[in-house]
């Protein structure tokens, strides 16, 4: 009897311990995951009282009609462009303020709170501030490419350019942070390594870098590599702030398209399809970054 | 220390100090703008400084909008946020670490199945189940799709884990419960990793616009980066200065305490990086 009580109890306990957020798991990731997936086959419309299913419709669409398939392009092309540069800035700032560590720690510190300023401070709100900054007409750009004879262009209108110009923003705002990972990274490799390279024979910095640094860093720069392509393909803040997708979907991106199509056109069908493939995308680089963490390679 | 040393190292800080003021570009130009007259932000000519330190903008943006409020709605929804968060995670990080129960393998595979997740994909149902709830436009519509926070359940549980088995079998001759042993012993030695958990929850939910965009469409509860684009839009270009204060005033909370706490505050946002 007084066994049957205390397992009663034991069993108890677990379920008021990890009962309520298995429940919030469920009914909070779980179950929407397998509605949206359902959906995405749906022609839904948020408010309709029924539904019809269309097979593949919504995902022929999204990557037969030029229109709709900016959305995945742009994605792309972004995450081209930021992915590379940021982790290439991110490394070199890093490197740069290792070094000064080693004389100037103060200096290195100040200057390092400096880049990670971006990744600290509301990106809306500085999206605001970087719309001032690129004013064709008020902006401090264009006012200071006046003042070289250059005409500046209208960034954030220009169909050619404002993807890049949003890249650059981008950029701006991942630097940091990548910075932050490659200074753990560089911080953990022994000192000793360097001289036994010292010994044979790799004196000069850049020789340095190719025979302990850079191989040293190997994990943490494909750790960054996975974070950077995780937070590039959830671009949304600068282009809802900025460009709303636009001039004429020049600037449309997967999780911008996601809201568009979903809560303000209200195709829920459709915008679940979207919401699939940004899904994929962001589950390739996620399962890559457990296979990293697998093998212990992590920051720390 | 020879003189092809010193000429290096003087490239590398010229080029570090070159960057880093590239990087703050648009914070001074925020600052600069917000304690500008109208008048000298739409001059032909273009000064880096402002004339003189005047904090008109900054009393328009107050009394203007109700950015108070959005300070306010910030506050409240991530508090609320972290609060259920916590109150969700750290008895099932307790229980999936120090105790042995049928589905306990389930359930952390659950969690990490969670981890691959992004909150954007769940956002349709999330809406049409708030909607059918009559929850939308309230500040139950911005909390609740995250009090089940998968990383903060991971984050906890590595933490208990580390932590010595004998401690809890002492808790519980001692005659304490499971609830009181995971908040009264667990919880204060998880400190570190709960810090870093609630830099980078607050963090995230200050700074987000998809939620609050799609859940609620009362300016009244509105967060403060829904709150600066109702102020944006409704100003029409010729507010700038007011609404340059509005920024400083909506970016002031998370920068200050990254100053004030750097080496925690990078930890936190370094380990949110292992979330999907």
């Amino acid at each position: 009897m007084r066994l049957i009580d205390r397992t009663r109890a034991e069993a108890l306990a677990n379920l008021w311990l990890a009962g309520p957020a298995t429940v919030a798991m469920l009914v909070l990731i779980f179950i929407p995951v397998s509605i949206v997936a359902l959906l995405s086959f749906t022609d839904y419309q948020f408010g309709a009282r029924s539904f019809n299913w269309v097979g593949f419709d919504n995902y022929l669409i999204l990557i037969k009609d030029p229109q709709a398939r900016r959305a995945i392009t742009n994605t792309i092309v972004y995450a081209a462009i930021v992915i590379p540069l940021s982790i290439l800035f991110g490394l070199l700032v890093a490197l740069g303020l290792h070094s000064v560590m080693r004389y100037a720690p103060r200096l290195s510190a100040v200057l390092r709170a400096a880049y990670f300023l971006p990744v600290a401070a509301t990106l809306v709100a500085m999206a605001v501030v970087w719309q001032m900054l690129l004013h064709p007409n008020l902006g401090l750009v264009n006012h200071l490419l006046a003042a070289a004879d250059i005409r500046g262009p209208a960034w954030l209108s220009d169909r050619g350019l404002v993807l890049y110009t949003l890249a650059v923003i981008g950029i701006w705002q991942t630097v940091g942070y990548n910075m932050v990972l490659f200074l753990a990274g560089l911080a953990a490799i022994p000192e000793h390594l360097y001289d036994a390279a010292e010994i044979d024979g790799a004196n000069r910095g850049w020789e340095r870098f190719w025979t302990v640094t850079w191989p040293m860093l190997g994990p943490t720069t494909l750790f960054v590599v996975v974070v950077t392509a995780t937070g590039a393909f959830r671009v949304f803040e600068t282009v809802a702030t900025l460009t709303r997708g636009g001039p004429a979907f020049a600037s449309d991106v997967l999780v911008y398209a996601i809201y568009r199509e979903g809560f303000v056109y209200f195709k829920a069908g459709y915008s679940s399809a979207i919401t699939m493939v940004f899904f994929v995308f962001v589950l390739l680089f996620t399962l890559a970054k457990f296979r990293l963490m697998e093998s212990r390679v992590h920051y720390r | 220390m020879n003189s092809r040393n010193l000429i290096g190292r003087a490239i590398v800080l010229a080029l570090l100090f070159l960057g880093a003021m590239l990087v703050l570009t648009p914070f001074f130009w925020m600052l600069s703008l917000s304690f500008k007259s109208q008048a000298e932000i739409f001059s032909p000519t273009i000064s880096l400084f402002p004339d003189q330190l005047q904090w008109d903008n900054y009393r328009a943006a107050f009394e203007r909008t109700t950015l108070l409020r959005f300070l306010v709605n910030g506050l409240v929804v991530c508090g609320g946020i972290l609060f259920f968060q916590i109150l969700f995670a750290l008895p099932c990080a307790y229980a999936l670490a120090q105790r042995r129960f049928r589905g306990r393998s389930l359930i952390f595979g659950l969690v990490l199945a969670g981890l691959l997740v992004p909150f954007h994909v769940t956002a349709i149902p999330i809406f049409l189940g708030l909607a059918e709830l009559r929850l939308l436009n309230t500040y139950g519509a911005l909390i609740l799709p995250f009090v089940a926070s998968v990383f903060g359940i991971f984050l906890f549980r590595q933490a208990i884990s580390a932590m010595p088995v004998e401690l809890f079998e002492a808790a519980r001759i001692d005659g304490l419960s499971e609830g009181a042993i995971a908040w009264r012993i667990a919880l204060p030695l998880a400190m570190p990793a709960a810090t870093a958990f609630a830099i980078f929850s607050v963090v995230a939910h200050w700074n987000d616009l998809f939620w609050p965009l799609i859940a609620i469409s009362d300016p009244a509860l509105a967060p403060p980066p829904r709150g600066i684009l109702y102020f944006r839009d409704e100003e029409s270009g010729t507010d700038v200065g007011p609404l340059m204060a509005a920024a400083v005033v909506i970016v002031a909370p998370m920068v200050v305490a990254f100053l004030l706490a750097q080496r925690r505050f990078i930890q936190g946002l370094a380990v949110g990086g292992l979330k999907g």
